[in-house]
Parts: C-alpha cells; structure tokens; sequence
C-alpha cells in the first residue's frame, strides 16, 4: 500500500499522541474509573496500528525498534509473576493489596499492587495485537 | 535451610536460566548445570541422620483448597532414596555428559529437559498429594519424551519418543482414574491419609478397580510386561538419557508408586498377586530377552525391564507382611521388601555405570554392535575395569553390591513356597524356579557385555573409529559409580541402617517397628539355599554362554518373533487410519458445512437438554422495563443483521458488522457500562482495521450457488439457533439456580480500594482468571504468528521420513 497523503500523515502525528496519552490515562485511572489493563492495552495498540496504516512497516520500525512478539512475552512474565509476589510474603497466589501513601508531588495517593498486574495485562494487550497485525499485513 | 518444597522447584527455576546462560557461555553451560543436583544431593544428604532417626518432614502449601489439593510435600525413609537416587546419579550424568554431547549441539535444549526432568522427578517421589503426583509423574513422560526425541531428525528418535510418550501417558491417565476413585472412597487426595484409612476401604467396591488403575500406572512407568515394548525404543535417546531416565530413575517411578501405595493396597491378594506375578515374569522375560540383542544399549534396556521386574515382584512379596499384624512371619515377607530397596539402590549404580561405559565404547569405537566389536581391554583398561565391576555385579557375583542384594532376592523367593497366605499352595514354586532362570539369563548377558566387547579378537576394520580410551572426565563418573558398586559390597550396612531401614517403616507405615527388626546384611550368609542357588547359576550361565551360538537360534522360533511390538505398530497404523477416514469424512474445506456441524450439535445437545430438565419456564415479573431508546437500538440491529445477509459487496458488510458492534456499545452505554463500551469500541475499531488489511488481498466476493435443498436446511438450523439463543436469554430469569454471586462483591472498596467494581473484579477478585486470558491471548498471538510466519524452512536439519 503505497499511499501518500500529506494531511493523514499530520493528522497521523498529532492524533498518535492524543490516543496514546489517553491509553495512558485510561490505564491509570483503571482502579477508580472506567479503564484498566486490557482496555488500556487495546487504545495504546490502536495507536500504533495506525502508524502502521499510515506510514509503512519499516519506517515504524525505526521510530519505535521493538518486538512485539517479546513484549507480549514480557507482559505474561510480568502477569504471572506478580501473582508469584504474593507468595513470596506468604499470601495467596495473586493476593492483591493497596495503601495510601503520602507522595511529595502528588499529595495522598493510593498505590495498589493489581497496577503492576495491570501493567503485565497492558504489555500482552499490545504485544499480541500488534504481533497479529503486523504479521497478517507482512505476509504477502 | 533447604525445604524439601525449595528443592523441587529449583531446577525448574535454574531450567529458566539456561537459555541465558548458554548465550553467555555456551561452553560452559554443563558446569552451571551440574551445581543443581550438587547443591540438592548435599542438601538432601543433610536429612539422612534426620530421617535414620524416624523422624519425617512434612511441608504443607495450600493450592486449591476448594478440591481438596494442598502442595505437600512429604520427607521420609523411602522419599530420601529415591531423592538421593535422582540428585547423585543427576549430578554424575550431567557431568559425563558435559564430556559426551560435543558443544555443536543444542546443548540449551538439552539441559532444559534434563532440569526440567528432575524437578519433576523431585516432584513425585516428594509429593504427598496424589493430584500434584499426577501432575510431576506426566511431566517426567513429557520430558522423557522431549528427551528421547533430542536427535529429532532421525526417524528412530521420533518413533521411540512417541512410544515411550503413548505408553506412559496412557498408563498416568489411568492412574489418575485410580487416584479419584481413591478420593471417592476416603474423601481425601493425601497419601498419608488414605494410609491411615486403608482398614475402611479394603471391602469397598471401587477398591480393586482403584488398585488395577495405580498398577497400570506403575507397570507402565517402570515398564512391566506387556508394557516394557516401550523401553528398548526409548533407547534413541542420547546415552547419559538412556543412564538416568532409563535405568536410574523415571522408569524406577512405578517401583516408588508400589513401594508407596504398599500401605494403602498391600496385604490385599490382588495386589500380592499381581505385582509379584507380573515382576516376576518381566523378569524371566526381559533377561531372556537380552540375551538374543547384539546393540549393547538394546541389552542394557532389556536387562533394566528384567531388573525393574525383579525390584518389582520383591515388593510384591513383601506386601504379604501387611496381611495379619506383627510376627514373625511378617518379619519374614517383610526381608523381600528389604531386598528389593537394596536392590534398588544397587541398580541405580552399576547400571549407571554400564550404560556410561556402553556410551564410552559407542563414542570411541564407533559402534555398539557386539558382532563388530572385540578385543578392546587393552585399548580401553579403564572402561574395561568399570564395565567388568558392572557386569558382574549385575550377574550377582561377589565382591560387588549386586551379590548381596541377589542373595536376598533369592532367600526371598525361597521363603514364598512357605507363605500360609492366599492359598498359594504348590505354585509357590514358580517364583524361585522362574527367579533363578531369570538370573541364569542374566548372568549370560552380563558375561556377553564383557567378553564379546573386550575380549577376543580386536577388527580394527569393522570399526568406524579407531578405538582409543575416553578423556579423563568422561571417565570419572563412571568410575565413581563403579567405586560405589564395591564399596557397598564391604559396607552395606552403612546404607543398610541410614537409608534402608527408615524406608521400611515408610513402605510399612502399620508396622513401624519391622525396619528395626531385619538382621543386618552380611556378605557371608552360610551355604543356604540362596548360595547355592548362585552356585548353579555360575555353572549353568557359564555352560549356557559357551555354547550360545548353538542355541541361540531358539529365538527365530516362530511364536517368539511375534511380538508385542508389532501389535503396537499394527494397533498405531489402525488408529491412524480409523481417524484419517472419520476426519475426512467431516472435513470439507467448506466453513458452511462446519457451521452446520456446529450449530445442529448445538440445538441438538442444548436444546434436548433443557427440554428434557424442562428448563423453558419464563418468569418476566422481575424484568426491567424497556424504554423507547432500547427499542430503537434493537432495531436498527436487526436491519443490520437482516441486510448482512443480502448485500453482495464484502465493504458494505463489514460496515454493517460494524454497525451491529458499535449499537453494542451503545447498550453498554445505556446500561451504564462504561468499561465495556469502551473496550467494545476499541475491539471494533481494530478488528475492523484487521478486517481491511485481509480484504485487500481477497479475490472479489462470488455468490454461491447453493441447491435448494441444502437452502433450507441452512435455513431451518439458523432460525431454529437463533430462536434457541433467544429463548435461553428468556429463560434465563425464570430458573435460579443458585444464588447471585453479587455479595461477593460488596464490599469491594473496602477490600481493594478500588471504586471501579469491573476493575476489582478483574484484577483482585478474579485475578486468576484474568491471567489466565492474558496466556491464553499471547498464545492466540504467538499461534497467528507461527502459521504465517514459519513456513516450512528450506535447508537447516534433514528430516528422515
């Protein structure tokens, strides 16, 4: 698909980041609003989707030089493991737990440990959408 | 402190390492290895003055408390053996193989399985749930399987590892049967428990189909005629395999699930029976067998299946001693299990040391045909000096290890003709008669394994290599092995009190005292029964083997060449044929014809179930009003999906698809689910990004011509499906099967601190199977990625066919 549209491409550039950082946002505000790891996951893959629809393969490639086949790898390792976490202070297998901290900048804050399985949930969300597409638009 | 739970995960956590560290120092990786089974046999050997002193550990994690599944791991007498077996010949096999595999294989691969290997080995002998037993003992097929088929790209390989994978499998998948019917009759997946119960459930009627399905489960494992065909196949496997899955440990599996369920099943005639019935024929038959091989390594299997049989009909005997209490007589039977311990420990070092010395000759001769070699001792003194310990050990001649744990094998076998029990009557006399042909046999092997290979004439041209003595350090595990075999034979009882004794209180859990109660061993018995017995076997084994080229055309006798092998091969070719017709019968390669499949079994299981449990009751008195908003979205799908079905442009169908999963959302919207319209626009959004890539390359949609006939029968299956689906949605208020799981979540703030419930319920409450869909997702990826991407590679390995 060679397709040289000059107002795609730069809508393309702005419209990346505002879906990334929406993903973004979606991510984060996952625990108290509507979000969280899987649809975070989705947006961000989008995104990068449509670089690929935009711009070629090769040159997405270069902007952003990662396998996805090992990010997905990484987000499964990262999912599994934190639930190991738990384990390894004595708790149930995926035991999850959250508190309040006090942050410099941000005031009191909530952390909570399902955020990094989120984080393992995200990674597979975009590791294996990608890998998906880019191999079905590779192969002809 | 090492926990007995620690160590059977560690080599599965050092397997993970393997790959990295092969990358940085792929030559070195063996020795990284071989500090796994170092650290776990010198972490065990910490337990042996514990566990002499009958004490047990036990270790309990909770898994799935629901059904009754706890991660238990249980340490005592017959447990440690079996730990030190498998860490101790682990750490001399690793070493020898760090010399035998040469650096261009694919060393990485191999290390993996054999980590992976032993922690489940670890796993079984160390499990007192019978459920993770199950789940170690498949995984000790699977590896062994993995294993068998290292050198994939021969045919052979291929063949034996499907074999031996077919086999043993098999045989787990009946066990576990016999594992939930244990379950059933005491309530409980703990083997000490059901110990404990055994007086309740020797009448119950699940109690003897129990008993046959953990037998299938041994026999298979520890290759017990008629499943013992798998072994010798196995055999395709690299040498330091064959010298620990294949005679040292996996196959010494189904001996560890006897001894162990001897306190559950034994003191049963059926048990009594069988096992010792069926070891001691594998017995006869396997070393008879072996006389007839002329591959060394075939001869080794046979003689493990012969050996494994006689380990195995001395735990047969020896379970007689549960039959009534504590006595003397008891104390008598009890000695066979005595022997069959020691006799299992002795296996384990000078069968591990001949297999090493077969792979010695192997390597450096070219050849482990017997008919092509000769004459090596004198270019091989080491190798000869192991194989000679070895042999004749396993022959049952002194000064070695095997002499003594023969004598008791005998003295065994004499006693049965005397046992009261079971009306066993006059065939008692088949054991030491068949016994001693079977070490008769032996002997002849044992001989054939010495002097056909390092005696006689030395043809330097039949050979492939010139034959030149192994480099040190493939040397020294064997020689280590060999020292064992000797030192044993002047101090049996160091093992004799320290490890063998407290497994006879494990094997015998109601006669805990029966272990202090065996004499010690002595190398010098007195001319009883037993000696003499040995006497016969030297004369008539040795006049045997000098005349063997004059009988052994005894084994081109018809009935012996039909084998259990080729009904295997012909029951394989059987069912592969069987199913390539049923699958062709159904697979057209058309998707319309699937969806008639799947939908008619659909409306037929679904269907007929709720009509005959009579589940079509509608109750709509608690069902929320319909507002205009839902009655426009409803409909405006149904146009949807009605045109589907009519337009004749791919385009202007994906639009409507889309336009079904965007009114989708939009009843998410209405319904106040936010996450899920969300997600529900996403997905659209990129499965429709999807849908235009794979449409560009499609040729121009045609319509079919389809027959009227089959119209309609499309048709009627997919009104009726619908209907089906719509009545199940009305139906579904109406039945209350069980309570709404909703209280589950109430307090879901205070529990996770999280104000979006979806969230919390995904992340905190049912963590498990969130992740579980995150595997199952990369592994979707990872399939679409293979089937594209690696197509069948040109060049690289050669495959045989």
């Amino acid at each position: 698909m060679k397709i040289n549209d000059v107002i795609l491409h730069t809508i393309t550039k702005l419209v990346v980041f505002i879906i990334l950082t929406f993903g973004v946002e979606l991510f984060l505000s996952g625990h108290n609003n509507p979000g969280g790891g899987f649809i975070g996951g989705l947006v961000l893959s989008s995104a990068l989707v449509l670089l690929f629809l935009v711009y070629d393969i090769e040159t997405v490639e270069k902007g952003i030089p990662l396998d996805f086949k090992k990010v997905a790898a990484l987000g499964v390792l990262f999912a599994v493991g934190t639930g190991f976490g738990a384990v390894l202070f004595g708790a149930e297998f995926l035991t999850q737990a959250f508190s309040t901290f006090n942050l410099p900048v941000f005031g009191e804050t909530e952390l909570a440990t399902v955020t990094l399985f989120e984080v393992g949930v995200a990674l597979t969300v975009v590791g294996t959408v990608v890998t998906i597409i880019l191999s079905i638009s590779e192969d002809v | 402190m090492l926990t007995i739970t620690m160590a059977i995960f560690i080599p599965f956590l050092a397997a993970i390492l393997v790959p990295f560290i092969y990358k940085w120092k792929p030559r070195m990786i063996g020795w990284f290895v071989l500090i796994v089974p170092l650290v776990l046999f010198a972490g065990l050997a910490r337990f042996i003055p514990t566990v002499a002193s009958g004490m047990t550990m036990v270790n309990a994690i909770q898994w799935i408390p629901s059904a009754n599944i706890h991660f238990t791991t249980y340490l005592d007498g017959l447990s440690i053996i079996f730990g030190l077996l498998i860490t101790g010949v682990g750490s001399l096999v690793i070493l020898y193989s760090i010399y035998y595999l040469s650096s261009r294989e694919s060393l990485s691969h191999f290390y993996v399985y054999l980590l992976m290997f032993m922690g489940a080995m670890l796993g079984v002998v160390f499990s007192d749930n019978m459920m993770v037993l199950y789940v170690f003992w498949e995984l000790t097929s699977i590896s062994s399987f993995l294993l068998i088929a290292f050198w994939y790209h021969r045919k052979q390989s291929r063949y034996g590892a499907q074999k031996s994978m077919l086999i043993t499998v098999s045989g787990g998948v009946a066990m576990l049967a016999g594992f939930i019917m244990l379950y059933a009759m005491t309530g409980s997946f703990s083997i000490r428990e059901n110990i404990a119960m055994m007086g309740e459930i020797t009448g119950h009627s699940l109690f003897i189909p129990a008993m046959v399905l953990v037998l299938l489960g041994a026999f298979t494992k520890s290759a017990q005629f008629p499943f013992h065909i798998w072994l010798p196949d196995a055999m395709e496997a690299p040498t330091p395999v064959s010298a620990y899955l294949h005679s040292a440990t996996m196959v010494k599996a189904g001996i560890y699930l006897v001894a162990r369920f001897t306190g559950v099943f034994g003191g049963d005639a059926v048990w009594f029976y069988t096992v010792s019935i069926v070891g001691i024929f594998t017995l006869f038959w396997g070393s008879f067998n072996a006389v007839r091989q002329t591959d060394l390594k075939a001869l080794l299997a046979y003689s493990t299946i012969s050996q494994l049989g006689l380990v195995m009909s001395l735990f047969g005997l020896g379970s007689a001693a549960l039959n009534s209490g504590y006595s003397e007589n008891s104390v008598l039977y009890a000695q066979a299990t005595f022997a069959a311990l020691f006799h299992l420990v002795n296996h384990s070092t000078f069968k591990g040391a001949l297999f090493m010395v077969v792979g010695i000759v192997d390597l450096n001769a070219g050849t482990r045909d017997v008919r092509r070699l000769g004459g090596l001792m004198s270019l091989m003194p080491v190798t000869f000096t192991i194989a000679i310990i070895g042999s004749f050990s396993m022959a049952g001649l002194p000064p070695f290890n095997g002499f003594l744990s023969k004598e008791m094998f005998f003295e065994a076998m004499v006693a049965v003709r005397h046992l009261e029990f079971f009306s066993i009557g006059s065939w008692g006399t088949l054991f030491p008669v068949l016994a001693w042909l079977g070490s008769v046999f032996t002997f002849i092997y044992s001989m054939i394994i010495v002097f056909q290979t390092f005696f006689g004439e030395h043809q330097p041209d039949r050979l492939d290599r010139e034959a030149h003595e192994a480099p040190v350090g493939m040397l020294i595990a064997p020689s280590i092995l060999g020292l064992l075999v000797v030192a044993i034979f002047f101090f049996p009882n160091v093992i004799g009190d320290y490890l063998l004794r407290p497994a006879m209180a494990a094997v015998y859990p109601s006669l805990p005292q029966i272990g202090q109660a065996m004499d010690p061993i002595k190398i010098w018995h007195g001319p009883n029964m037993a000696l003499w017995m040995t006497v016969g076997v030297i004369i008539i084994g040795f006049l045997l083997y000098i005349s063997l080229n004059y009988w052994r055309s005894l084994y081109k006798i018809g009935p012996l060449r039909w084998n259990l092998d080729s009904v295997y091969n012909g029951a394989l070719t059987m069912v592969e044929r069987g199913s390539t017709l049923l699958t062709n019968t159904y697979m057209t390669g058309y998707l319309r014809h699937y969806f008639v499949y799947i939908f008619g079994f659909f409306l037929l299981t679904v269907a007929g179930t709720i009509f005959f449990v009579g589940g079509f009751t509608f109750d709509f008195s608690n069902d929320a009003p319909i507002t205009v908003n839902e009655y426009i979205l409803v409909f405006v799908m149904m146009v949807a999906g009605i045109l589907m079905i009519f337009v004749s442009s791919r385009v202007t169908a994906i639009l409507l698809n889309g336009v079904l999963g965007y009114s989708i959302a939009l009843f998410f919207v209405v319904f106040r689910a936010p996450d899920l319209a969300l997600t529900q626009i996403v997905v659209e959004t990129v499965t429709t990004a999807l849908f235009l890539l794979c449409f560009y390359f499609l040729p121009k949609m045609k319509k079919e011509k389809v027959v009227r006939a089959s119209k309609v029968t499309n048709g009627i299956i997919a009104i009726s499906a619908g209907t089906l689906v719509t009545v199940i949605a009305l139906a579904v208020q109406g039945n209350k099967m069980f309570d709404s799981i909703s209280s589950y979540f109430e307090n879901a703030y205070e529990l996770t601190g999280g104000k979006n419930i979806v969230n919390t319920i995904l992340g905190d409450f049912r963590a498990f199977d969130t992740m579980l869909e995150v595997v199952v997702l990369f592994i979707a990826g990872i399939g679409v990625y293979t089937l594209i991407k690696l197509k069948a590679r040109k060049g690289g390995r050669d495959v045989e066919d």
